[in-house]
């Protein structure tokens, strides 16, 4: 967001009153926007004062029944970081996060080296098209395709069974132990064709001059990419890893609660799906909010640490 | 010396080659799974092994979605809130993107940092559904629509095409009288449709592919959008329910045996197919769109 060069005309020190006349149609233009900033992020920001109270869902006006709940402070946090169930969420959320990173972080960088190598220009269009298509599909659809591959006669099974690797199906949706690699891979798959296009950006920004003079020096392609093209990528990488690692505790709703089940709950929960299935499926709505403001909270808190860390090392910042 | 280069780059485009083929199978072949099993016999199906074409070609799956009122009733909700909503977000966050693009605006840094912050901290769930409640949203079809107005991020791609315009022409309307309504109308709206089409692509998958509005803040079968069905019939299916949605349904035609599967992989199929009918046109345009995000950021 850095200001535009062009637009630097200093505003004229004029009487408040006459520039709002002046500029009564702009201010127009963004009261849909400031109304529905209004109802649906900050409204939600004061609702949050559900999770320090003891809100008793019942008929009639939410907001009247809020500020007349009874006050009880920090209970509810307390009540999460006690109960045991703490440990095992952020044990859920974190492993699900990093297991996913491990995986979705390399192979766009993968990608686009490889595709970027292909001459071919039918062959490499047909491999991009492909392979960003399921990020545009919905968590719901990919749900659906990562069940049907991993059902006990699906296409993953029959492979293993023909590869001799296993004799009878593995129930991969019904055992937690699989779960974490499950999203992990439902994850990478989804995005790793998207995500190689910055990457890809990036490549077609490198000066092909570099690729003759080494090619003049009697580098091959494995040389190229090391001493070329990677530490040309380097500065995109080390800024999107930042990134990513502000994301660490939003592990995703939609694939843990469209792929879990009551069998591998105790991997599968994550923050949100938890707080999910308290507020809206057990009504305890207060201890729910609870759990989301302390997600909400420390997600903000390591996203303001990221940036910082981002502007140190990159000079890029996101605000 | 030559012949030992021309060697290992041989080998490196083979290894390339069969790599790339390999990302290319992986992402496309379980569409291609679930179109095969969509199209097999239902009955045939059970007997399992289906993996490059349908063993008893059938359209039946799909007609029994056809002859399902309810699955019909949502595919006409989707279309709905598709046609609406995404005209309308378009307008609201040009509008909102043209006034942003103005600093001499009054409390344009405040403004922006108003907006700016939602997309780093909001309320979380419960609080969001209480609001959307006690605003009178729940079962209503317009909470498909207003909840999700406007996107701060499409708005930043857009407030920085409008920047990047040549100011002249503005100015000299400005001077011929014109007031900024009708300079956003006439003067750049027109010059802005390449962005606007490009986030109009993301809204109008983005709702497409909506179901989480649905399924929480909906109680009604008739406002349920396809994805809300398909997660419903996925739900049931995956937890073993005796007699599941999708076979409800399938059994509700009462004519030629159709399983739950089939059905759930017709449905999953009709979902997908209006993407991947688009996705060849509008590809380019993706692109271009995450290349100004990444930009930008």
């Amino acid at each position: 967001m850095q200001p535009s060069e062009l637009r630097q005309t200093a505003p004229a020190k004029k009487k408040l009153a006459r520039r709002l006349n002046e500029q009564k149609y702009l201010l127009l233009m963004l009261s849909p926007a400031v109304i529905w900033a209004l109802c649906f992020c900050y409204l939600p920001m004061v609702g949050i004062y559900m999770a320090f109270v003891n809100y008793q869902p019942s008929l009639g006006d939410f907001w009247h029944h809020l500020f007349h709940a009874e006050f009880v402070g920090v209970d509810w946090f307390e009540y999460f970081f006690r109960n045991g169930d703490f440990v095992r969420i952020m044990r859920n959320t974190i492993a699900s996060t990093l297991l996913t990173l491990l995986f979705s972080f390399p192979a766009p960088i993968i990608i686009a080296i490889a595709v970027n190598e292909v001459k071919n220009g039918l062959f490499r269009r047909s491999v991009q098209t492909v392979s960003y298509l399921p990020h545009f599909i919905s968590w719901v659809i990919a749900a659906n395709i990562v069940v049907t591959v991993l059902s006990s006669d699906g296409v993953v099974n029959s492979l293993l069974k023909f590869l001799h690797l296993t004799d009878a199906s593995v129930l991969f949706l019904q055992e937690g132990k699989y779960f974490w690699w499950i999203v992990a891979f439902a994850n990478t798959w989804k995005d790793m064709g998207y995500s190689s296009i910055i990457y890809l950006a990036a490549i077609s920004s490198i000066n092909g001059d570099l690729y003759e003079a080494a090619k003049v020096d009697g580098a091959g392609r494995f040389k190229q990419i090391r001493y070329i093209t990677l530490p040309h990528l380097k500065p995109t990488i080390v800024i999107l890893l930042i990134l990513s690692l502000g994301g660490i505790l939003n592990a995703g709703f939609d694939q843990h609660f469209l792929l879990g089940n009551g069998l591998v709950q105790d991997y599968s929960d994550v923050l949100s799906t938890y707080s999910f299935r308290y507020g809206l499926q057990n009504s305890m709505f207060s201890y729910a909010s609870a759990v989301g403001v302390f997600n909400s909270v420390v997600a903000f808190m390591l996203i303001v640490v990221v940036n910082f860390a981002s502007k140190k090392l990159n000079n890029q910042s996101l605000f | 010396m030559l012949r030992r280069f021309t060697d290992s780059d041989t080998w490196f485009d083979l290894f390339n080659y069969l790599f790339l083929a390999a990302v290319f199978v992986v992402t496309f072949y379980p569409f291609w799974n679930i179109l095969v099993i969509s199209l097999n016999d239902a009955t045939d199906s059970v007997r399992g092994g289906l993996y490059l074409w349908p063993r008893v070609f059938t359209f039946e799956s799909y007609a029994t979605i056809f002859r399902n009122t309810e699955l019909m009733g949502s595919i006409k909700v989707t279309v709905l809130r598709t046609l609406l909503g995404t005209p309308l977000s378009v307008l609201a966050i040009s509008m909102m993107a043209y006034s942003l693009s103005k600093r001499e605006l009054v409390a344009w840094r405040f403004f922006t940092l108003f907006f700016i912050f939602t997309m780093y901290f909001g309320g979380g769930l419960i609080p969001t559904y209480m609001v959307i409640k006690s605003l009178g949203l729940i079962d209503s079809f317009w909470v498909f629509i207003f909840p999700g107005l406007i996107g701060v991020f499409l708005m930043i791609l857009v407030r920085t095409y409008i920047e990047g315009l040549p100011g002249e022409v503005e100015e000299s309307a400005k001077i011929d009288g014109a007031n900024d309504l009708q300079i956003f109308v006439r003067i750049v709206l027109p010059l802005c449709i390449p962005v606007l089409a490009t986030i109009a692509l993301f809204i109008g998958i983005g709702h497409w592919n909506a179901w989480y509005d649905s399924y929480i803040y909906t109680y009604k079968p008739e406002l349920k959008t396809l994805q809300a069905v398909l997660v419903k019939i996925l739900n049931q299916f995956q937890t073993g329910d005796m007699v599941s949605e999708a076979e409800k349904l399938a059994n509700s035609s009462k004519r030629i045996p159709v399983s739950g599967e089939s059905i759930r992989m017709a449905v999953t199929m009709v979902a997908t197919l209006p993407i991947i009918m688009v996705y060849p046109f509008v590809q380019r345009y993706f692109v271009k769109g995450i290349m100004m995000g990444a930009i930008k950021s």
